[in-house]
């Protein structure tokens, strides 16, 4: 039997990684992984929740944050892609300008 | 965890996109244990296969380097860090001194593919219906822009001369 706390303390975690990392780090790609990170922390505490309080639907939710982070991950990569063709760089202090 | 911090420490993007790779690979094993073995099955596809050879393959394309620092990072960082560590500490307090901290049993919840399925298709079957036009929406958003915009651009300068 493993606390309740102990999951959401590895969740706020994982969220306070993604958190630090979308701040400190200058790499596009970087930071994009530091959102997964975060949608992972949240995953975590939905299915700690789900086992406890015994309902299945917090599962299904973790599967609809999945979706939205597959194609969070396509269009952003997609973004980052274009970017880098106009830019040539990724790093994020550099690109000031939304025109291309 | 330790995968998570590694992910914020290395400079080049590589070791950083496979560091993540090993947060997915414990969080499916946390789910297992939890009982949710569909979710964890899915972790494994979609996370740890498909959006990370998504990644990787980007940093592969891009040829992307270790990342130079900056004096704003410095900042950032002496900064952050304290405040990041004063709020990890107040989340750990609340949590661990909570006087009625329930606990979890693992494998209390069966999240077999078979009950997520019934819920999914009944209950939730509107959001999901509305997640494959999300899904929809971002392939042709993403084909669109990192399609090479040689073709719009000729025409414009054709219609510029």
């Amino acid at each position: 039997m493993i606390p309740l706390s102990y999951y959401l303390l590895l969740s706020g975690i994982l969220f306070v990684c993604g958190v630090l990392g979308f701040l400190i780090k200058r790499n596009i790609i970087t930071i994009f992984m530091s959102i997964e990170l975060m949608l992972n922390g949240v995953n975590l505490s939905f299915v700690a929740f789900a086992a406890h309080w015994h309902a299945l639907s917090g599962q299904v939710f973790v599967f609809f944050v999945m979706v939205v982070a597959a194609a969070e991950a396509a269009v952003g990569l997609a973004v980052i892609i274009a970017v880098y063709r106009t830019r040539e760089t990724l790093n994020v202090d550099r690109v000031n300008l939304l025109k291309l | 965890m330790a995968g998570a911090i590694n992910l914020l420490v290395q400079s080049h993007p590589i070791n950083s996109a496979l560091s993540l790779i090993v947060v997915m690979a414990a969080l499916a094993a946390e789910y297992l244990l939890l009982g949710a073995e569909f979710v964890a099955a899915v972790q494994v596809i979609v996370y740890a296969g498909a959006i990370m050879v998504l990644f990787v393959i980007t940093i592969m394309l891009l040829n992307a380097g270790a990342e130079e620092r900056t004096k704003g990072s410095r900042v950032a960082i002496l900064l952050g860090v304290p405040g990041v560590v004063i709020g990890a500490v107040l989340v750990a307090w609340t949590l661990l001194n909570r006087p009625n901290a329930q606990t979890v049993s693992i494998g209390a919840l069966k999240g077999d593919p078979q009950a997520i399925a019934r819920l999914l298709f009944h209950e939730f079957l509107l959001p999901f219906e509305i997640t494959s036009v999300l899904i929809l929406i971002a392939i042709m958003g993403a084909v669109v822009l990192a399609s090479r915009p040689e073709a719009g651009a000729r025409g414009a300068r054709k219609d510029g001369q």
